[in-house]
């Protein structure tokens, strides 16, 4: 459990950082170093030079600017939880921000590290997705947007060059549109096994537009979008029979925790579990 | 004038002595320590679970900066002078073929050792030993038990033919006779269940890893060994056995331990390597195991099929127990591999009666790590089986699972000294009274209306109650047993009381602890005992230079067998002082009460403290003719009988039907467990037992590939459930039953959770789907294989 010799540098800036990937295709940056540094001691990965970029100023907390929410990259779990802004206005992220790991995992772990580590079992990428957020990255040729449907490429892979430093996440004012996002998992501290995330419109027991996305249901974080567009216009029963299509068109892993088959009634079952809470039952 | 005895410490919880340097980090465990030029030891372990090594290439290794040298089985061919020990060849043609610490030619588990890398540090080894090439040629591999023992599987040694080590039968190498023979009433009897178990492998998980420091004395040849054991005096011993370094020449030292649960009652592999390496080196040699690697390389537990049949009359009155085992060995036999099934061949018929009994029991070789002792050891895969087995025989005479308890538990005034169906006797137990007193703190009626409720309304979460009605023999052991059983040592205890001339006392035990609360616990005890203040006790364990030959520590053997040897040595000390104040006094011994750290002359108020008896004897001015001078006895205790606790556990789960999750509502537990020196011990050694039993109930198991490698080999995929997943436990006891076989009534508390929780956790989840169809949920019951078994039911 040591991990093979590497260096770490301070970044003091993110263009410093920047600089420094630059010049080195080993290299990888280090925020929280939870997802990062077990991989480093089993050997699985072996950066030549860590950059610490947890200390880099202005790279923290949630500021409302009109409809957005600007959350600075590496503001830890911990603090996206407890955030007064972020609860009243996109509580479903302090929600599942809350349910990451372990309160050790809490109060060391970004969502920016998170979001650039692209674990398919992680949380906060689905409920990026749900929401339609934005990823903002600035590289040497400067600061580009990426929407969260273009951001998770693949199995550990973003959409994020080598050279790009993820600075800021943005999540809309969820205005009047109800939210949850439901996890299961056997131990408090794991990944989830699935877990939903449902952003959903609704006056009277009626849905007008529901957004759901399935977090460990393939190599990325994926839309249930049979199921969301059963559930515009739905009501009663018309819920439950949307939430059956929630696995529609997913791929789900087959690993220690769970089979695929499993996996996908979790999806059906707590794609409804979602909603219901979404809509405040 | 009688002076009333006062006892303030047994029964109470005063703080305990262990916990200030634990907190504040001035507890020195073996990876602590590092002398001045220590070598650091990695070891390269076989990435097959079974290949023929062709040639191993430590070239570039050894040229690593900082490495002082890179060892095959070639290289160390001298160093052992026997293979690794196993100390419990529990039938007369058990196979047990020799294997060394450093294999050179075929590995056979996922783990074991074929190179040694020794560097300058910690890092410069671990980077050299991935730069040693072996060339290896796998084979097929077999992890199931089953599988193993077919025809046709792949075979492990040439002379164990279909992988069976042993064949064990009751009725064959019992040294007791069982009740009479089940075959004939199997055949005829109205009701029979069979139920069949699958109880995975368990890996233990003790917060410290395995840690090994040797300090040599070169030119004296002689060798300090630091390691976090559970067992110095037992390391001692099976060293010198493997190595040849003189017994005498070799001090072992348990420092601060942290947990244990059995997979450091062992004499590994890396034990020996490393005093072989010190001698050879001449400079301290130190490994510790990275946690990735105590998971292939510390003995595993469990790993067994079992088949258990009841037969019983029409209204659920249990006649005959035949059980069929098949357990999973390991690669090789270790310490006492072959023993730990047996050990649980006693109590597959539970706390109940039956006229007949037999057990056999299969060892067979797989390819993965060698199991061994985990968290009481045979005992709680025979709960397992019968608490299971009979809640399916309530099933099917359709009575309720605690009034079929009830109708066939031994009676309470069976005792003292019933004979069990298996052969043994028990000193005492009140197996009823536990039931009535769970049954009533429960609200069981109550529950079972809910139950009903839920039931009726189709809720998609159901309640389940389960039960576990759990006996267990403990203290190990009785010597002369344990010679008929085969072990090779007995299984006494020894102690030393010390009376210093100023009056504060040492206590040198043999049992030593890590993570026990031993100094509390005894400090307790010979407080009381001598009448003198609990801060005045001091107890040393834990180093065979110091405290005098012991058996040390497992089995819940340290306080009804240790902690008798330190009060039967107490009650030496008392009589020796007798005879001092008698001669100061001027009076009979006979004339003299002892209380409360005094002599005192019967209906006089002249009196000689104990205290003062300590300073008499260490000036040895005037003492009676001929006694020696000090105050001091050391006893050696060995145990007529073993403890048998017992008692009721029940669980309360919530099992939602739609994703299999169970959540538990409730856990209450009544324990028999003797005499109470330290309740918050106890209440303790519950929670984590309870905790541990939940843990192998619902949570962990050990999961291989095809190709035999442990795919649950981290922290992350091989479930150790927190204090988020536990419920809050309702710790209650049942003191009606003293034991009658040691002065004290104490029996032991260490292991009972672990034996008595899993069965009560699956017959809930059961319980919650029986009215499904469910008749089984195999454990760990994760969330799928619960939701499954709804599936399966409803086809």
């Amino acid at each position: 459990m040591i991990p093979a010799e590497f260096d770490y540098r301070v970044a003091g800036s993110v263009e410093e950082a920047i600089g420094l990937l630059s010049g080195n295709e080993d290299a990888k940056l280090i925020a929280g170093g939870h997802s990062l540094i077990p991989l480093m001691k089993t050997r699985l990965a072996r950066p030549s030079m860590l950059i610490d970029v947890a200390r880099v100023p202005g790279l923290t907390g949630v500021a409302r600017d009109g409809g957005t929410l600007r959350i600075g990259a590496m503001t830890r779990w911990h603090d996206l939880e407890r955030d007064p802004v972020l609860r009243e206005h996109c509580p479903i992220v302090a929600e599942a921000a809350g349910q990451v790991g372990d309160p050790q995992v809490r109060h060391a772990g970004t969502i920016g590290g998170s979001v650039a580590h692209c674990d398919p079992a992680s949380d906060i990428p689905a409920v990026l997705l749900a929401l339609d957020a934005v990823i903002v990255a600035q590289g040497p040729g400067g600061t580009r947007r990426i929407a969260a449907s273009e951001c998770f490429e693949g199995f550990f892979q973003s959409a994020l060059a080598h050279d790009e430093v993820l600075t800021a996440v943005e999540v809309p004012v969820l205005d009047g549109a109800g939210c949850a996002y439901v996890k299961f998992n056997q131990r408090a501290i794991d990944w989830a096994i699935v877990a939903v995330a449902a952003v959903v419109r609704h006056s009277g027991g009626t849905i007008s537009e529901a957004r759901i996305a399935l977090t460990n249901m393939g190599t990325t974080p994926v839309r249930a979008r049979a199921a969301e567009a059963a559930m515009a216009g739905a009501s009663g029963d018309a819920i439950a029979a949307a939430a059956a299509l929630a696995d529609q068109g997913t791929d789900p892993p087959e690993d220690t925790f769970a089979g695929a088959e499993y996996r996908r009634n979790l999806a059906r079952v707590l794609t409804l579990r979602a909603v219901e809470r979404a809509m405040g039952a | 004038m009688a002076t009333t005895e006062h006892r303030p410490n047994i029964g109470a919880t005063p703080r305990r002595k262990e916990d200030p340097e634990l907190i504040t980090g001035e507890a020195r465990y073996t990876e602590d320590l590092t002398p001045p030029r220590t070598a650091h030891v990695v070891m390269v372990r076989s990435p097959f679970a079974h290949a023929n090594i062709r040639g191993i290439d430590t070239a570039a290794a050894k040229a690593h900066p900082g490495v002082s040298d890179v060892l095959t089985a070639a290289d160390l061919e001298g160093a052992f002078a026997a293979p690794l020990v196993c100390a419990w060849p529990i039938v007369d043609d058990i196979k047990i073929p020799p294997v060394y610490p450093v294999e050179g030619t075929r590995a056979r588990y996922a783990g074991q050792i074929v190179a040694v890398v020794v560097a300058d540090s910690r890092a410069a080894a671990q980077d050299a030993a991935e730069l040693v090439e072996v060339d290896y040629d796998p084979l097929p591999a077999v992890i199931d038990p089953e599988e193993a023992m077919a025809d046709g599987a792949p075979q492990l040694f040439d002379d164990v033919p279909n992988n069976v080590t042993y064949h064990w039968r009751s009725k064959e190498h019992s040294p007791v006779p069982s009740a009479g023979d089940p075959d004939p009433i199997m055949a005829s009897a109205p009701v029979v269940v069979k139920e069949r178990f699958r109880l995975e492998r368990l890996v233990p998980n003790a917060m410290e890893p395995r840690s090994i420091l040797v300090e040599p004395n070169a030119s004296q040849g002689e060798y300090v060994m630091t390691s976090a054991t559970q067992i110095p005096h037992i390391v001692r011993t099976v060293l010198t056995l493997i190595t040849g370094v003189p017994e005498a020449k070799l001090r072992v030292i348990a420092p601060a331990v942290g947990g244990g649960f059995g997979s450091k009652l062992q004499v590994y592999a890396e034990d020996a390597i490393c005093l072989a390496l010190a001698r050879r080196l001449g400079r301290p040699v130190k490994w510790t195991a990275d946690r990735t690697e105590e998971f292939v390389s510390v003995h595993h537990g469990r790993d067994q099929w079992q088949e258990i049949e009841l037969a019983a009359d029409a209204d659920g009155k249990l006649r005959a127990v035949r059980v069929r085992i098949v357990a999973g060995m390991g690669a090789h036999h270790l310490l006492l591999t072959p023993g730990i099934p047996m050990l649980g061949a006693w109590l597959y018929g539970g706390c109940y009666t039956a006229d007949a009994y037999s057990v056999e029991i299969i060892g067979v070789f797989t390819n993965n790590t060698p199991t061994d002792a985990y968290r009481g050891a045979g005992r709680p895969e025979a709960t397992y089986a019968i608490e299971r087995a009979m809640d399916a025989l309530a099933r099917k005479v359709g009575k309720d699972p605690a009034e079929l308890r009830r109708m066939n538990m031994i009676p309470t005034d069976a005792f003292p000294n019933y004979t069990i169906m298996s052969g043994l006797s028990v000193d005492s137990g009140d197996y009823t009274g536990s039931l009535d007193k769970l049954l009533a703190t429960l609200d069981y009626q109550g529950l079972r209306r809910e139950q009903a409720a839920r039931r009726a309304s189709g809720a998609a979460r159901q309640l389940g109650i389960g039960l576990s009605t759990w006996i267990e023999m403990c203290g190990l052991a009785p010597s002369r047993v344990a010679g008929a059983l085969k072990l090779v040592c007995g299984l006494w205890e020894a102690c030393t009381v010390k009376v210093m001339p100023t009056g504060t006392i040492q206590v040198m035990i043999g049992v030593t602890a890590h993570g026990q609360g031993h100094e509390t616990t005894f400090s307790q005890m010979l407080a009381d005992q001598l009448g003198v203040d609990y801060d005045d006790v001091q107890i040393i364990a834990g180093d065979t230079l110091t405290v005098p030959f012991g058996m040390d520590t497992y089995g819940s053997r340290s306080l009804a067998v240790g902690g008798i040897a330190m009060h039967n040595a107490g009650e030496k000390v008392i009589a020796k002082a007798r005879g001092i104040a008698a001669h100061t006094l001027e009076c009979a011994e006979e004339d003299l009460e002892f209380a409360n750290g005094s002599f005192t002359v019967k209906g006089t108020d002249r009196s000689f403290g104990i205290k003062e008896a300590a300073f008499a004897a260490w000036t040895a001015h005037n003492l009676p003719d001929g006694m020696e001078p000090g105050l001091e006895a050391t006893y050696v205790y060995d145990p007529p009988n073993f403890s048998w606790p017992g008692g009721a556990h029940a669980c309360v789960t919530e099992v939602d039907t739609h994703t299999g999750a169970v959540k538990i509502l409730r856990y209450v537990s009544v324990d028999d467990c003797g005499v109470i020196i330290n309740p918050q011990i106890v209440e303790g050694q519950v929670h984590g037992g309870v905790a541990q039993g939940i843990a192998e109930a619902l949570f962990e198991g050990a999961q291989y590939d095809e190709a035999g490698n442990l795919v649950t080999g981290t922290m992350t995929t091989y479930l150790v459930p927190s204090a988020a997943e536990m419920p809050s436990f309702e710790v209650l006891n049942n003191p009606n039953a003293p034991s009658p076989t040691n002065p004290l009534g104490v029996k032991g508390i260490g292991e009972a959770g672990t034996i008595a929780s899993p069965p009560a956790v699956i017959n809930s989840v059961v319980d919650a789907l029986s009215h499904l169809g469910v008749t089984n949920v195999e454990r760990p019951a994760t969330p799928e294989r619960v939701w499954r078994a709804i599936q399966e039911a409803g086809q």
